[in-house]
């Protein structure tokens, strides 16, 4: 039963406005009752008969040789059941927290005191855990070849205005609340069961293949639940291989490894920083003419990525340069929208900057060039309208520096971002069983955003059945192969191939029943619940009486992406805007209210797309206010390595939010875009143009702590007067 | 210090036969340590271990016994002996309060009280909240509010959430702005979560029966 659909490819469309029953509404997520009770499994939460707990000993020095071990003590523990040398002698480690030596033991206590009899003597070598200047960095810095666009030189000279600022954003880890881990153990000599908490239930197996000498398809990995990725848990990583070698020395027991929250900071995921000498030049009316930038940031070893600078506006002469520093401050990860926040702050800060010189509102400045975004132009001029209308930008917007009595100063800043997220590959088994049911296998995973409600949602639209008639099954990797959840991919992805297993599946089914019906194939619709005749709906029959003409086989169709019809395409726009007030005697930013405005094509679920957006923005304000990867200079280690000092926002920081999702002609037809990154991207440049408007300067890195406020103050003249 | 409460002083005097008696066990067990008692400027503190000591847990209102070293916490008892993994560890020092459960009413960091201190407690975990299979409104609320991504802090929050509201049954949304700052969701749920908090409050007003 895998004959192809007999249609014409236009025929995998998504249902018109007007014919979606569920897609597009606020549908509450499928897995909710199993979060709120404290029923959903993570990965943290799997326990396995037999297990041993697996820790691992780090390096305290941030570049350094190995030059001795002594597990000897660990060994003889009792209730020690593996010791396994990691990183042996004469091993150069490039980063403090890098692992050294693990074992597994038969509870956490032992496994710690394990952890601590062991003996590691060290060569310490000098190590370099700066990134705010390249000059600092000697050869460890990397400059790239300058790239010119049109003629910069002429520009500027014709420019009537030219700005010129720096501007950053430092490391700033992933901090998921699940912290990153496994449980290994082999089922055999020849295979390995892994629970893990991945954003790539798909693609793990392969990674761990080689590395453990068996096939790819021996290996089994599981996953119900995550507890955040945010771009941080696509490998298996060092320490998963690591817990699977513990469980074949401990004769196969499962051994599980769920890093400590200080390892979490230190070693498992960080956002490359980038710091960049801008200067724009512009005419008097606003228009801009030229861009020249200076840029650097550091991933660490592997020296980060590129910002993708001027962001979004096609100046049309540019004269940039980028350096890449490599260092010991440990690697890093993509992080949602990876290299665009960045960018974002860098182009947005350097605008609203000019924008201040030119004594103009940055909205008209942004309206003004709005033609140099390029396609996707008359987007940003609609949702810039609403936004500003959702803020009352034209009512509390004034030119840069609060003029009003008292210590408290309010300013209202803007930024606009963008993102591809196209639907990635992705396989699906929809499976009819003859009495009725509906089951969906993939080997996809939900990281929070709704893939299981999005499956659901366009598995019942197309099959005209209740939500809770589909069952969806993801988290396994033997079933069909679904790509890894990064860059806003997986909604397209999973949807497509949801929706044209679901089309095809109804055409077998219509194929079946259409002559107890007395009707061709063609002229049959899935709806309530009934197969029934288009126009005629008094010749019908039940869903169940349909699947049970399948006799005694189920119906199992693969639903593939990419594949015939256009469901899912790439690039969107928003537009967010930030209202601050900011104690200039204290130097705290407070957030009073901040907009979003998204587009992101034809929308699924509109509850947890709206949910994507309050979290993209709070995660926003956590790094434009809080949020940074302190390194000590002098060991080289992260001074923050917890939650007390590495500071997430909280439920009383965050202000009023609003979120308007573009839906409706000229959204709706784009088929389904990824809503993950986007919103992440501009609230450090919007929070950061607001408290330059509110307090007449910038200051110039985030995060906008009161010390980086009251510096930027004092900078500024000394004396604010208060009035 | 925590006031002792009467039924504290009783779990704390069982002997270790009583203990085991009341446990069901038997004496083949691996042998495990009681305390003692020393004198320190002037005080009698029990001193517990080295080694495993028997622990008798009331959660949800059932018994729960084991053998654990006087170091480990609630929070891991929980989890790794009992398995009841809705308590998140997280932070694992009390500052992220994924792993709140209710003690005698009160929100406590289960990460922060040892297993052995809390004997004699009435412990309420997330697992505990719904009643005759029926979510707890403030359940009912973060479903509808979308209070939860990942979910990986929910249970801490929704643990909290009900602390919260039997503190304070009608809270404005100051209230719980102010009330609700001891537990952080990475996700950025704040906002589904104000607005259940809310729902919850408004909806034990109209008389839902629930505690
Ligand atoms: S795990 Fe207990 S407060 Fe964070
Ligand atoms: S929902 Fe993911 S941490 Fe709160």
């Amino acid at each position: 039963m895998t004959e192809s659909r007999s249609s014409s490819p236009a025929e995998y469309t998504w249902p018109e406005r007007g014919h979606r029953r569920l897609i597009g509404k606020r549908l509450s997520r499928v897995d909710g009752p199993a979060k709120v009770s404290g029923k959903a499994t993570y990965t943290y939460d799997v326990h396995r008969p037999g297990m041993l707990y697996g820790k691992i000993l780090r390096s305290p020095y941030a570049h350094a040789r190995i030059k001795s071990i002594d597990t000897s003590r660990a060994e003889r523990m009792p209730g020690v059941k593996a010791v396994h040398i990691i990183q042996g002698p004469g091993t150069e480690i490039f980063w403090a927290g890098d692992e050294i030596v693990a074992v597994a033991a038969v509870d956490e206590p032992t496994a710690e005191d394990a952890i601590r009899s062991i003996r590691v003597e060290y060569e310490i070598l000098p190590h370099l855990v700066i990134d705010t200047d390249p000059q600092r960095a000697g050869d460890m810095a990397k400059p790239t070849a300058e790239e010119i666009v049109g003629d910069p030189d002429a520009a500027f000279r014709q420019a009537e205005v030219v700005v010129e600022g720096v501007y950053g954003l430092p490391v700033i880890t992933h901090c998921c609340l699940e912290s990153h881990g496994l449980v290994a153990e082999w089922e055999d000599e020849e295979n390995l069961l892994v629970h893990i908490s991945t954003q790539a239930v798909s693609s793990i197996p392969n990674q761990m293949a080689r590395p453990l000498g068996i096939p790819a398809g021996n290996i089994r990995v599981k996953m119900d639940h995550i507890g955040g990725g945010f771009g941080s848990k696509f490998s298996p990583d060092r320490w998963g291989i690591v817990a699977a070698r513990l469980s074949k020395l401990a004769g196969g027991r499962p051994v599980k490894i769920m890093l400590e929250r200080d390892a979490e900071l230190m070693v498992a995921g960080a956002r490359p920083s980038a710091y960049g000498r801008i200067k724009v030049g512009a005419k008097k009316d606003g228009t801009l003419l030229a861009w020249e930038s200076t840029s650097w940031g550091t991933g660490g070893m592997g020296g980060g990525g590129r910002p993708p600078l001027p962001y979004i506006f096609e100046i049309p002469n540019q004269r940039k340069q980028h350096t890449a520093i490599m260092n010991h401050m440990g690697s890093a990860r993509a992080w949602r929208a990876p290299n665009h926040p960045q960018a974002c702050l860098l182009t947005m800060a350097a605008l609203e900057d000019l924008a201040a010189e030119l004594e103009m509102d940055p909205l008209d400045l942004f309206l003004k060039n709005i033609e140099l975004t390029g396609r996707r132009a008359e987007i940003y001029r609609q949702e810039l309208q609403i936004a500003a209308d959702l803020i009352g930008w034209k009512t509390h917007w004034h030119p840069r520096g609060d003029q009003s009595h008292g210590p408290m100063k309010r300013g209202l800043g803007l930024a606009i971002h963008t993102w591809g997220g196209r639907g990635h590959a992705s396989n699906c088994d929809l499976t009819i069983h003859p009495d009725g049911s509906v089951e969906i296998k993939l080997a996809s995973q939900d990281l929070g955003t709704g893939t299981r409600t999005g499956i659901t949602i366009v598995a019942a639209e197309t099959l005209g059945l209740p939500m809770d008639r589909i069952k969806v099954m993801i988290g396994d990797s033997r079933y069909p192969a679904s790509g890894p959840s990064g860059g806003s991919t997986t909604i397209g992805g999973v949807s497509s191939a949801t929706r044209r297993a679901a089309l095809d599946a109804l055409d077998q089914l219509f194929a079946k029943v259409a002559p107890a019906l007395n009707a061709r194939p063609e002229d049959l619709e899935a709806v309530q619940g009934r197969i029934r005749v288009k126009g005629d709906p008094g010749r019908s029959m039940s869903w169940e009486q349909a699947c049970a003409t399948l006799g005694g086989m189920p119906l199992t169709v693969r639903g593939r992406n990419p594949g015939p019809g256009n469901l899912t395409s790439s690039g969107v726009g928003g537009v967010q805007m930030a209202d601050v007030s900011v104690d200039v005697e204290t130097g705290v930013v407070r957030i009073n209210k901040m907009v979003a405005v998204q587009d992101c094509g034809l929308i699924i679920d509109m509850k947890t797309a709206e949910s994507q957006c309050y979290g993209a923005m709070i995660m926003g304000i956590g790094y434009a206010l809080y949020e940074e990867k302190i390194m000590d200079q002098l060991t080289g280690r992260m001074l923050n390595p917890n939650m007390e000092f590495y500071k997430l926002a909280g439920l009383g920081d965050v202000g009023e939010l609003i979120v308007h999702m573009m839906t409706g002609p000229g959204y709706d037809e784009r088929g389904v875009i990824g809503l993950g990154e986007p919103p992440v991207i501009s609230p450090g440049a919007a929070i950061s143009n607001a408290v330059a408007n509110a307090i007449g300067v910038r200051v110039p890195f985030l995060p906008l702590t009161p010390d980086r406020v009251l510096e930027a103050l004092h900078k500024k003249g000394g004396h604010h007067a208060t009035h | 210090m925590r006031d002792r409460r009467p039924s504290d002083e009783r779990a704390a005097s069982l002997s270790r036969r009583e203990f085991l008696k009341i446990s069901g066990l038997s004496l083949s067990l691996p042998v495990v340590t009681d305390f003692r008692v020393m004198r320190v400027a002037g005080a009698e503190v029990k001193i517990f271990g080295p080694g495993k000591v028997p622990v008798t847990l009331n959660i949800n209102g059932k018994a729960y016994t084991a053998h654990l070293e006087p170091r480990v916490t609630l929070l891991e008892a929980l989890r790794e002996e009992f398995h009841l993994t809705g308590a998140k560890r997280v932070c694992d020092r009390g500052t992220c309060g994924a792993c709140t459960v209710l003690m005698d009413g009160k929100p406590v960091y289960s990460c922060s009280v040892l297993a052995i201190d809390a004997q004699g407690r009435s412990i309420t975990t997330v697992e505990g909240l719904m009643k005759d299979g029926r979510l707890h409104p403030i359940q009912q609320a973060f479903i509808d509010n979308d209070a939860q991504q990942c979910g990986f802090c929910t249970p801490g929050f929704v643990v909290a959430c009900k602390a919260f509201l039997d503190k304070n049954p009608h809270p404005t949304p100051e209230d719980v702005r102010k009330g609700l700052g001891g537990n952080f969701c990475r996700c950025g749920t704040y906002m589904g979560i104000r607005a259940a908090v809310l729902q919850a409050a408004h909806m034990q007003k109209g008389g839902a029966s629930h505690d």
